[in-house]
C-alpha cells in the first residue's frame, strides 16, 4: 500500500504550517496586552452597546489627561438577568450596567456588591433613563397617537414577549398604566390589553429581534420600543422611513449602576471603576447618553438635546397601580398570571 | 452491463431532482446569501469590518483556540481509538460511549459543565478564586469548552478503520524487532493517516465554529473573549449587516476551506486503498 509522495507531504506541511502560523498569529496581541495599561469591564445589556462604545473612549481619554495612565474599558454586552448570573458565576466586572435594580439586587444577594448600592449614586444610581414610544411607518398612516389607538381593529402591533423579554414587560406595563387611567377600570384594562395583544401577529423574544422584524422585515403598523432603541433604528435606518409617537402616558425605566465592590477590592480597581461611574453624570457623559438617545438626568444637556426628549406623563413602575416589580411580576408575567390569561396564540 | 436497479427511469430523474433542489435551497441558497450580503457595499466596507480591531481580535482568539484544541484532541483522539480497536479490556464499550458522549450532548450543556466546575460558585471556584486563577470568562475556559465538543471526531473517524486493519501487521513487526515507536511510525501510522487527516479536519471546523458550547463559557468581552461566530451575533444585533456577513463569510470560506482538504484527503484515500 503505497502512496503517492506529493499530496502527502504537501497535506502534512498546509496542517502544520496553519496550526504554526495560528498559534504563532494568536500570541502576539497576549504579549502587547499585557503591557502596564489599566483594564476595566463593564458588564451592561443588550441595547447599551453603541452608547457604551462612545463612553468608553471619552473615558479612556479623560483617565488618561487626568492620571497619564493608559486605561482599556471594554464592554460585554447580552440580556440583563443573563450578565447578572455571569457576573454571579465570576464574570470579572469591575461595574455593572444593568436594564433592572432587580438584576443587580441578585448580585448583591451573593455578596458582591454591597447592599446598599443604589444609595451610593444620585437617582437611585441610574445615570440616564428611557422611555416606551412608538415607532410607525413615514407619516403614521395607521394615524397611531396613544395607547387606545392600538387596540383599534386592523392595527398590528409589534413587541416582543412578555415571558422572555425584559423590554416587553415594560411595553406592556406602559399599556397597563395608560388604562388603569381610562373609565371602566381594571376590568377595562384587562380587556383593553387582551385586544392589543390581538393585534400583535407574533411575539419574537427579544427587543432586537422584533426590531429586526419591524424594520428590516417590514411587519406590522407600530412597534413598541424603547425611546432610545427607536431612535437608534431611525439613524441607521433612515427618518424618512418611520416616525416616532409619543404617547400621552408611559412609563420611566431608570436603569441602575453599579461598583461591584468584591471584584474591585480584588483587583485593586475601585478608584478607576467609582470614577467610571461618576463620569456617566458629568456632564460630558450626560452629553454622550443624550446623543445616543438616553434621556439624560442633567437639565442642561435634556434641554441641549431640543425636543427629541418632549415631556410626557412618565409613571415608574413603584407607581401605586403597578406596585414595583415584585408585584408586577406575580401579577401579569408569572404562569397564570394575567398575560397567559389575557394571550392566546394564534387567534 | 445489467442496470443497477429496477425503479423507472423517470422516477430515477424525479428523485436526482429533488435530491439537488433541496441542496440548492438548504446547502447552496444560504451560503450564497452570506457572500452576497458581505459584499453589498463592495470590498472597502467588507474589508473594514474584517480590519476592525475587535474583529481582529475574534479572528486571532478562534485560530488560537483551535491551534490548542486541534492537537491535543488528535492525540487525545489517537491514543482513545488505539486503546479501542487494539485492546480487549473491561470498560471498554463504556469508553467506546464516552467518546461519542459531547456528539449527544447539548452544547449549551457542554458549556454549563465547565461553569458548574470552574464559576464562582462552581466545585473548584473558590479554590481557583483564592490564587487569581480566571477560567470560565477567559481563554481557558473557551478552550476548554472546544476541546470538550470537538473532542469524538479524530476517535470515531480512527476507531473503525484500525479496528478493521486488526493487529497483525503491528505483530509482524514487534516479532521483527522494531520498537513501539517504531512499529507506529512505520505501521500504523501509514495505514491511518488519511482517515487521520480527515477527522483532524473536521475537528477543526468545529472548534472555529462552534457557537452554543463557547457562547455560555465567554463572557462576551469584546475583543478579548468573543469568537468568530460569537462576533457575528453581536455583529447583527448592532445593525452592522455588512460586518456581520463579512465575518460570516471568513468563517464559512475557512470551514470550505478545510471541507475542500477533506475532500482531497478521501481522494487519496480512495487511490492509497487501490494501490
Amino acid at each position: 500500500m503505497t502512496l503517492p509522495a506529493l499530496p502527502r507531504r504537501l497535506l502534512l506541511g498546509t496542517a502544520l504550517g496553519a496550526s504554526l502560523g495560528a498559534s504563532l498569529g494568536a500570541a502576539a496581541p497576549h504579549a502587547a496586552r499585557a503591557q502596564g495599561a489599566a483594564q476595566l469591564l463593564n458588564v451592561s445589556y443588550d441595547p447599551t452597546r453603541e452608547f457604551y462604545r462612545a463612553f468608553n473612549a471619552a473615558f479612556a481619554g479623560q483617565w488618561k489627561a487626568r492620571t497619564g495612565q493608559t486605561v482599556r474599558a471594554n464592554a460585554s454586552h447580552g440580556g440583563s438577568g443573563r450578565q447578572a448570573r455571569a457576573v454571579i458565576d465570576g464574570l470579572q466586572a469591575d461595574v455593572v450596567t444593568l436594564a433592572l435594580a432587580y438584576d443587580i439586587d441578585a448580585i448583591a444577594e451573593r455578596g458582591l456588591i454591597a447592599p446598599d448600592w443604589q444609595k451610593r449614586l444620585p437617582y437611585n444610581s441610574a445615570p440616564y433613563t428611557s422611555t416606551i414610544v412608538f415607532l410607525v411607518r413615514k407619516g403614521n398612516p395607521k394615524a397611531l397617537r396613544d395607547w387606545g389607538d392600538l387596540a383599534r381593529p386592523g392595527v398590528s402591533v409589534i413587541t416582543p414577549n412578555p415571558k422572555t423579554s425584559g423590554g416587553a414587560r415594560w411595553n406592556y406595563l406602559a399599556g397597563w398604566a395608560w388604562a388603569l387611567r381610562q373609565p371602566g377600570g381594571e376590568r377595562a384594562a384587562q380587556d383593553y390589553l387582551a385586544t392589543l395583544f390581538r393585534n400583535v401577529p407574533v411575539l419574537d423574544t427579544g427587543a432586537r429581534g422584533s426590531t429586526t422584524s419591524f424594520v428590516q422585515r417590514g411587519q406590522g403598523d407600530v412597534l413598541l420600543a424603547w425611546e432610545n432603541e427607536a431612535y437608534l433604528a431611525l439613524a441607521e435606518f433612515g427618518t424618512d422611513k418611520f416616525d416616532i409617537v409619543h404617547p400621552s402616558l408611559s412609563i420611566l425605566a431608570e436603569p441602575p449602576v453599579a461598583v461591584v465592590d468584591r471584584n474591585v477590592d480584588r483587583r485593586g480597581t475601585r478608584a478607576l471603576a467609582e470614577a467610571y461611574l461618576q463620569a456617566l453624570y458629568a456632564p460630558e457623559g450626560q452629553a454622550l447618553a443624550a446623543r445616543h438617545h438616553y434621556r439624560p438626568r442633567d437639565e442642561a444637556a435634556l434641554a441641549a438635546a431640543g425636543d427629541r426628549f418632549p415631556r410626557l406623563e412618565l409613571v415608574t413602575i413603584d407607581d401605586p397601580a403597578l406596585g414595583g416589580w415584585r408585584r408586577a411580576q406575580a401579577t401579569h408575567f408569572n404562569d397564570g398570571g394575567l398575560f397567559d390569561r389575557i394571550y392566546q396564540p394564534g387567534q | 452491463m445489467t442496470p443497477s436497479t429496477t425503479e423507472p427511469r423517470g422516477l430515477r430523474w424525479l428523485l436526482i431532482l429533488l435530491a439537488a433542489l433541496l441542496l440548492g435551497v438548504f446547502l447552496l441558497l444560504p451560503l450564497a446569501a452570506v457572500f452576497t450580503e458581505a459584499l453589498r457595499r463592495g470590498w472597502p466596507p467588507m474589508w473594514q469590518a474584517l480590519s476592525d480591531p475587535d474583529a481582529l481580535a475574534a479572528i486571532r482568539l478562534t485560530l488560537l483556540v483551535a491551534a490548542i484544541a486541534v492537537p491535543v484532541n488528535t492525540l487525545g483522539g489517537l491514543a482513545g481509538a488505539w486503546c479501542i480497536a487494539r485492546y480487549r479490556f473491561p470498560g471498554r464499550a463504556l469508553l467506546l460511549a464516552l467518546i461519542e458522549l459531547p456528539f449527544s450532548v447539548s452544547p449549551v450543556v457542554s458549556g454549563l459543565v465547565w461553569v458548574l466546575l470552574f464559576g464562582a460558585h462552581g466545585w473548584f471556584g473558590p479554590w481557583l478564586e483564592a490564587r487569581g486563577l480566571q477560567i470560565i470568562f477567559a481563554v481557558p475556559g473557551l478552550v476548554l469548552a472546544t476541546l470538550f465538543v470537538t473532542f469524538p471526531f479524530v476517535a470515531r473517524t480512527l476507531v473503525p478503520l484500525m479496528q478493521e486493519q486488526g493487529r497483525e501487521a503491528e505483530e509482524a513487526a514487534a516479532t521483527l524487532g522494531a520498537s513501539g515507536w517504531q512499529s507506529f511510525r512505520r505501521v500504523t501510522l501509514p495505514g491511518i493517516r488519511w482517515a487521520l487527516l480527515s477527522g483532524v479536519l473536521l475537528c477543526n471546523a468545529r472548534a472555529m465554529g462552534e457557537f452554543g458550547a463557547v457562547s455560555v463559557v465567554s463572557g462576551h468581552i469584546r475583543g478579548e473573549t468573543n469568537t468568530m461566530p460569537l462576533h457575528v451575533e453581536i455583529l447583527y444585533n448592532e445593525y452592522q449587516f455588512v460586518g456581520a456577513f463579512a465575518v460570516a463569510a471568513l468563517l464559512a470560506l475557512l470551514a470550505l476551506v478545510t471541507l475542500g482538504a477533506k475532500a482531497l484527503v478521501e481522494r487519496g484515500t480512495a487511490r492509497g486503498a487501490a494501490a
